[in-house]
């Protein structure tokens, strides 16, 4: 039987990381079809066919699916379910917030946050914020498994010409409604996919002075990112939060500043290729996970970082 | 309105995890254990709205061995109205958990759950959906502020773009993020007075539900380490090794 993956997509695009669990999918096995549950979804749609990896797609329209709340998209994808034999998407809100109501009513054990997939029914996956690895086997008929984007490529984007195939509607979930949602926008990358992430912790000491990370972002197209300490502080919004909690990015270049290197934080960056951290205390943690420490005051060195940057004359985008 | 919270007991969240050397899982002899973190939150928001006067009465549950009943009797003391402990030994999957606490929800007839958004130890982030599933009930996940409003909450959830409030009908589930609230510590006279308060003991095998695991552990092992990196003396130095050595920038 096939795989399902269900797609991640604002109604007019596919968000990227629905390319990672497509790949993720096609490890599984080489017949993957994709359901887009959204309404005026119809462009999407259309992207998702050109994936080569998509061999068929199923599209469901309704206003209740503009907002993709679980409690309306799970009765689609339960319904889907019978003819497949796993069901696919990313670990991330979304599929964190849809894939278990999907498991429950199928009464499958979720298999969550995979890294690896091993074969049909095994998977890797991190436990303990990723200071363990697991390798799970479901004996499930039918398995529910989301994947950590950042651990499978993106597929190829175009190519593919599968067939659109419209499926019935299900009914409303009336009980939850929908009120609004604050996107932070910006014209950095995005977190989950920068090439480099420069992040700030509680030792930047206010929100203002991560005007100087961002000075050093935006020089080297990188994507700003914040412990959980910084986050609650109020210093930055929460879709900055990298670690356990938060966001698990895996960038070339991970450049930590004022942050400790709490084992929450460790958690979401250190399979980063390139690990820089910046610290005044020399014992903190996060020394032992950085390629490349400096001991320093943030305050002095952040300057200095952007002086010897603007000396490059070349940097890599 | 009547809330109930789950809570689970893990190992401390400061602890430094150590893989068993046979490969069956992770050390927990003489390890420190503690509520999970975000079940702490669960708990201290029910608390807050029965002290706003919207809630009429908090009771506290775990499923787990015999000890998992400290984290019952921690909600006690930090102002939960009594407990209930679903005795089970061995670990049970997310969807165990979530058929029990249905049973739970069957006979308690709350007009809200309340728990974790996810355990930092199997880091699973299923019991709430997978509970609001075979309830039927909305689900709020990852909820950063909840507003209760007769019969409904306006609850402001954390998703990957930023912020999304919803709206939802009681009975609900609402699974809580760190951000929710600031716990509180419990008071001695309260941790005394917390011991007065009733638990009732159900052993698992009683509420007629099928936990069999449906997942194998194969295999637990460390994750692969870090080759160990360099101190650099200064900013330029930093620079020239990015640029020249790891070659990133």
């Amino acid at each position: 039987m096939a795989v399902l993956l269900i797609a991640e997509h604002n109604n007019k695009e596919l968000r990227p990381f629905t390319l990672n669990a497509a790949t993720a999918a096609s490890q599984i096995d080489s017949d993957v079809h994709a359901v887009i549950i959204g309404q005026n979804s119809a462009d999407a749609a259309k992207q998702l066919s050109e994936l080569p990896v998509v061999k068929k797609v199923l599209s469901v329209e309704g206003a209740h699916y503009e907002n993709f709340t679980a409690e309306n998209f799970a009765p689609v994808v339960v319904k889907l379910a019978e003819n497949y034999s796993h069901i696919v998407c990313s670990a991330n809100t979304f599929g964190k917030n849809l894939m278990p109501r999907i498991a429950a009513h199928l009464d499958t054990s979720q298999v969550s946050d995979i890294i690896k997939v091993i074969s049909l029914d095994t998977f890797l996956r991190p436990i303990y914020a990723g200071n363990a690895f697991a390798t799970i086997k479901s004996n499930d008929a039918k398995k529910c498994v989301t994947i950590r984007p950042t651990s499978f490529d993106p597929c190829e984007s175009t190519g593919g010409s599968a067939p659109i195939e419209k499926v019935d509607a299900s009914e409303e979930f009336s009980n939850t409604k929908f009120i609004k949602r604050e996107e932070i926008k910006s014209d950095r990358p995005e977190l989950g996919t920068a090439r480099i992430v420069v992040s700030g912790g509680r030792g930047m000491q206010s929100g203002d002075n991560f005007k100087l990370i961002t000075e050093i972002a935006d020089k080297l197209g990188a994507a700003i990112g914040a412990s959980r300490a910084a986050v609650d502080a109020g210093y930055i919004s929460n879709d900055h939060q990298v670690g356990q909690t938060g966001k698990v990015v895996v960038p070339d270049l991970y450049i930590a500043v004022g942050i400790s290197g709490a084992i929450q934080h460790l958690a979401g960056m250190k399979e980063s290729k390139v690990i820089v951290a910046i610290n005044k205390d020399g014992e903190a943690p996060i020394f032992s996970v950085a390629d490349y420490g400096l001991e320093a005051d943030l305050f002095e060195a952040l300057p200095q970082f952007m002086e010897e940057l603007n000396k490059l004359n070349t940097i890599q985008k | 309105m009547k809330i109930l919270v789950a809570v689970k007991r893990v190992i401390d969240y400061n602890v430094q995890i150590r893989v068993k050397e046979d490969g069956t899982g992770v050390v927990t002899e003489n390890v420190k254990m503690s509520t999970n973190p975000p079940d702490d939150n669960a708990i201290e928001e029910a608390v807050k709205i029965k002290e706003a006067g919207k809630a009429t009465e908090v009771v506290a549950v775990t499923v787990g061995e015999e000890k998992a009943q400290e984290t019952v009797r921690k909600a006690l003391a930090v102002g939960a109205d009594r407990g209930i402990h679903v005795k089970v030994d061995g670990i049970l999957e997310p969807l165990a958990v979530s058929k029990i606490l249905q049973k739970i929800v069957d006979k308690e007839k709350p007009d809200l759950v309340f728990m974790g958004k996810q355990a930092i130890d199997d880091d699973c982030n299923q019991t709430g959906q997978m509970l609001s599933a075979l309830l039927n009930w909305p689900q709020a996940t990852f909820a950063s502020k909840i507003d209760v409003k007769d019969n409904k909450l306006e609850v402001t959830r954390e998703i990957d773009e930023g912020l999304e409030t919803i709206e939802i009908n009681v009975p609900a589930i609402v699974t809580c993020d760190l951000r929710l609230n600031e716990p509180r510590y419990a008071s001695l006279p309260n941790i005394m007075k917390a011991k007065k308060k009733p638990i009732e003991e159900i052993a698992a095998s009683d509420l007629g539900v099928d936990v069999s695991p449906r997942l194998e552990q194969l295999k637990v092992e460390e994750p692969p380490k870090r080759k160990a990196g360099i101190k650099v003396a200064n900013v330029a130095e930093l620079v020239q090794k990015l640029k020249n050595e790891a070659k990133v920038i």
